[in-house]
């Protein structure tokens, strides 16, 4: 059957603005957005630039904006869209587009940077310890947010993101971080929750959902979100009964 | 643009991010990429990764190196594989110590569960010795090492595509490429450089590999005149969804999933009376296609089913929800309830660049090593999977020799003088690029690329014999005529992939002759090369390692003893 995609287009080196280009292929439904991209890329215009990898959303490089919506071009099949119409495909709301259906990720990659605190070493070897215990529940704790592959699809989706504070840190970064958080292993929750702490951080989230919405690894980013917010306010109180009772 | 490292590292999956850290001890790396980091194939590793830790059953290092070795048909080299049975219980100490969130048992251990190949007390019965973080164990491991390697002050520079290995009096001091971004050489300069870039799986077209595994650190060594061993041995898995090559991890038949053929029978019975459905990879690849051939295919047609319905949906979601979301994603399916529709996918590059023990790259058979070269990881070839890895194995593979690797450099990196590269280093990729996009040249990538994946998977997969290798060799020589004569519709500068792809179909075609023509002179059965026309296993003649050579007259093999062991060779059944 026939299928018409609309796409996005951006070629800095000739473009003063982005265009839209139409392209009718040959498919099924069963085929991933990303093979029709690959389509149009392989028997009709091979300048059109998009990342992708693993092809079976896993390595997180085709987060995409799908008829509207973040999502990876090789978890979506043609079949999950109203294909009668065209479907528009343009790139990760957000960020700056660098051509075509191609965004600078650096700032995705330097808040993922940022949440790592630099204080925690890595044992050597002569450092070993055998293993460390954990319960499954402990385990389970952080569990959800294991599921991230870092596609940005979420910071394309989020309106604090796109519409209120550029610099909000996003829901990816506090879900890996909430990811430490939990970890029973964690030696540096203390650090790890300051650094959310700070202005853009984990406050900036205001429960729009619409991360947890689009997560294309179906997580519950908002409530992992939450999960951190209430971890941060017993601390808090912990810190001030403390002081109260003099105590440490 | 000029960059200073005293370590460079070509490829940012498991192994070269866990060399990259290993290293990275007041030592400046850099690990370059051709995706983001994060991007690269490791994260696609489901199952597991193998230690005799004896979390849930009693457990040797003597048991797993016997399994290895029985596995790889006595092909690997058992000194080697010695270190990596040793080994991998510290390797998975320190990745758990490091944060990577392994799976917990009952006692609040690491989890451990059985996989193909992997026996107690030498082959009696399947044992529990792959360690895993639900089937997302790739992912997991790589995300941890990423932040370690953060903290750590390694260097990542994404999207560049390496071109070269940059040499000076016989030493390796660099590396060239451009960045893809904007196509501007970017050269690397180093004491110590390292290739972990991984497979080439996308020759192949029903693969459970990704865009990016094109081959193309096997060419970089190619081109540095380094010799490639035992490239004929390249692994198809069992169970890649039928037509996607999506992989179904092993994990899925070691938590109770079964083989069916088209009448319902649980055919692996037939085939491998102990181990049944967690027989090596080789074996149930063979089967599935002999059960086909027989006439015994689901409906007659080319795939057999996967079936996890007894597993149950609790405990799907539980041990393998990755897997169950995908094959929802793309066959609509829930494994609970229907069998998945399975046939081999090409999976795995047995061997790859000669390496010792410690990581360092050999330049010939004589094992005199290349100074300041360095390999790890699939790319590499050490050679513990010998002619037929098995499952879990090539990630402990990836942490043990990786960290080796690691460990060599830090104790040369001191003694290393910095060699000057040729101030004409960045032309040799500016004059590659321009000659390509300015190319007259009349052929279309894809379809070159397509003509090659399909012999490849038609010709020289699960069966093949010598007329089609000698068929296939002689179309692949043409399609390399023809690849040097391609043309680029795309004359960009920014994000050209149709570039990228000529490259990368040039690394490819180069590769996939080296394959072809390796099993052609192979002349028995072994592991994953098999060859109708010469069925059984050849211990007088051919219990040697290949080693190929690019020359100016065309490829030329020779052959390496192998480094013999405790285990001494049987006859391999399961």
């Amino acid at each position: 059957m026939k299928v018409t995609f609309k796409v996005h287009r951006f070629n800095p080196e000739i473009d003063k603005e982005a265009h839209y280009d139409s392209f009718t292929i040959e498919i099924e439904p069963n085929d991933r957005i990303l093979d029709c991209l690959n389509k149009i890329r392989w028997t009709q215009d091979s300048s059109l630039a998009f990342r992708m990898s693993c092809a079976h959303g896993i390595c997180g490089s085709d987060g995409l904006t799908i008829n509207n919506q973040s999502a990876l071009a090789c978890q979506k099949l043609v079949k999950d869209y109203d294909y009668f119409k065209e479907i528009v495909i343009e790139p990760l709301k957000y960020f700056e587009v660098v051509k075509d259906l191609i965004v600078d990720l650096n700032p995705f990659f330097e808040r993922i940077k940022s949440i790592n605190p630099i204080e925690v070493s890595n044992p050597t070897i002569d450092e070993l310890e055998k293993e460390r215990t954990q319960t499954i529940e402990e385990r389970n704790r952080f569990d959800d947010a294991l599921k991230c592959i870092l596609c940005g699809c979420c910071y394309g989706a989020c309106p604090v993101m796109t519409e209120q504070d550029q610099e909000f840190i996003g829901p990816a970064a506090i879900l890996r971080e909430q990811r430490y958080i939990f970890d029973s292993r964690t030696t540096a929750v203390n650090e790890r929750l300051q650094i959310l702490k700070k202005p853009h951080g984990v406050w900036g989230c205001k429960s729009y959902f619409m991360c947890t919405v689009v997560c294309p690894k179906n997580i519950k980013v908002t409530e992992a979100i939450l999960r951190t917010k209430k971890k941060i306010i017993q601390e808090q109180s912990k810190v001030s009964n403390r002081r109260e009772t003099g105590g440490n | 643009m000029i960059h200073e490292y005293d370590v460079v590292v070509i490829g940012g999956g498991i192994a070269g991010l866990y060399t990259a850290l290993t290293a990275a001890e007041n030592v400046k790396v850099a690990v370059i990429s051709k995706v983001h980091v994060t991007r690269s194939h490791s994260v696609s590793a489901q199952g597991g990764i193998a230690a005799c830790l004896g979390n849930e059953e009693e457990d040797h290092w003597e048991w797993h190196m016997y399994d290895t070795v029985k596995g790889s048909d006595y092909l690997a080299d058992q000194n080697a594989v010695e270190v990596l049975a040793k080994g991998a219980p510290n390797a998975i100490y320190k990745l758990e110590n490091i944060g990577v969130p392994f799976s917990r048992n009952a006692q609040g251990k690491i989890e451990q569960r059985r996989f193909g190949g992997h026996t107690k007390n030498f082959g009696e019965a399947p044992i529990k010795r792959a360690c895993y973080a639900s089937d997302r164990t790739g992912r997991a491991i790589m995300d941890t090492l990423y932040d370690r390697c953060l903290q750590k002050g390694v260097k990542f520079h994404n999207e560049i595509f390496i071109q070269h290995l940059l040499f000076a009096l016989n030493n390796c001091c660099g590396a060239i490429g451009y960045d893809i971004a904007m196509s501007t050489p970017q050269v690397f300069h180093a004491k110590a450089v390292v290739l972990a870039t991984g497979g080439c799986g996308k020759i192949y077209k029903t693969t459970s590999n990704g865009y990016a595994s094109t081959g193309d650190g096997f060419a970089l060594a190619l081109d540095a005149l380094l010799p490639l061993e035992d490239m004929e041995f390249v692994q198809f898995h069992p169970t890649g969804i039928y037509g996607l090559g999506i992989l179904i991890s092993e994990a899925a038949r070691a938590e109770g999933g079964v083989l069916r053929n088209g009448l319902g029978e649980r055919f692996m019975e037939r085939y491998a009376p102990t181990l049944k459905d967690l027989a090596p990879r080789d074996i149930i690849s063979r089967a599935i296609l002999k059960e086909i051939s027989d006439g015994k295919g689901v409906y007659g047609k080319d795939y057999v089913y996967l079936d996890l319905r007894e597993i149950g949906k609790e405990r799907l979601n539980q041990k393998l929800p990755e897997i169950t979301s995908f094959i929802q994603t793309y066959l609509g399916i829930d494994p609970s309830e229907k069998q998945i529709p399975v046939a081999p996918t090409c999976h795995y590059i047995m061997g790859g660049i000669p390496t010792d023990i410690e990581g360092h790259v050999l330049a010939d058979k004589a094992g005199n090593v290349l100074p300041g070269l360095y390999a790890a990881g699939e790319c590499a070839c050490v050679s513990v999977h010998g002619a037929n890895r098995l499952g879990c194995n090539s990630l402990i593979d990836l942490v043990v020799f990786g960290g080796r690797t690691g460990l060599s450099i830090l104790k040369e990196i001191n003694a290393r003088i910095v060699q000057p590269i040729s101030v004409q280093a960045e032309s040799i990729v500016t004059d590659k690029i321009s000659s390509l996009i300015e190319s007259k040249g009349v052929e279309c990538i894809a379809v070159l690329r397509e003509n090659m994946q399909l012999l490849m998977t038609e010709q020289c997969s699960v069966f093949t014999n010598g007329q089609a290798l000698e068929q296939t060799l002689l179309v692949i020589r043409q399609l390399k005529k023809r690849a040097s004569n391609v043309g680029l519709a795309n004359k960009s500068r920014i994000f050209n992939y149709e570039l990228q792809e000529a490259l990368e179909l040039n690394n490819m075609l180069r590769i996939a002759e080296v394959i072809v023509y390796s099993a052609l002179q192979r002349k028995e059965s072994r592991g994953a090369h098999f060859r109708s026309d010469y069925p059984e296993r050849n211990d007088e003649q051919w219990l040697k390692h290949t080693f190929i050579n690019e020359t100016p007259t065309g490829l030329k093999e020779s052959y390496k003893p192998l480094a013999k062991g405790r285990f001494m060779l049987e006859k391999r059944s399961y």
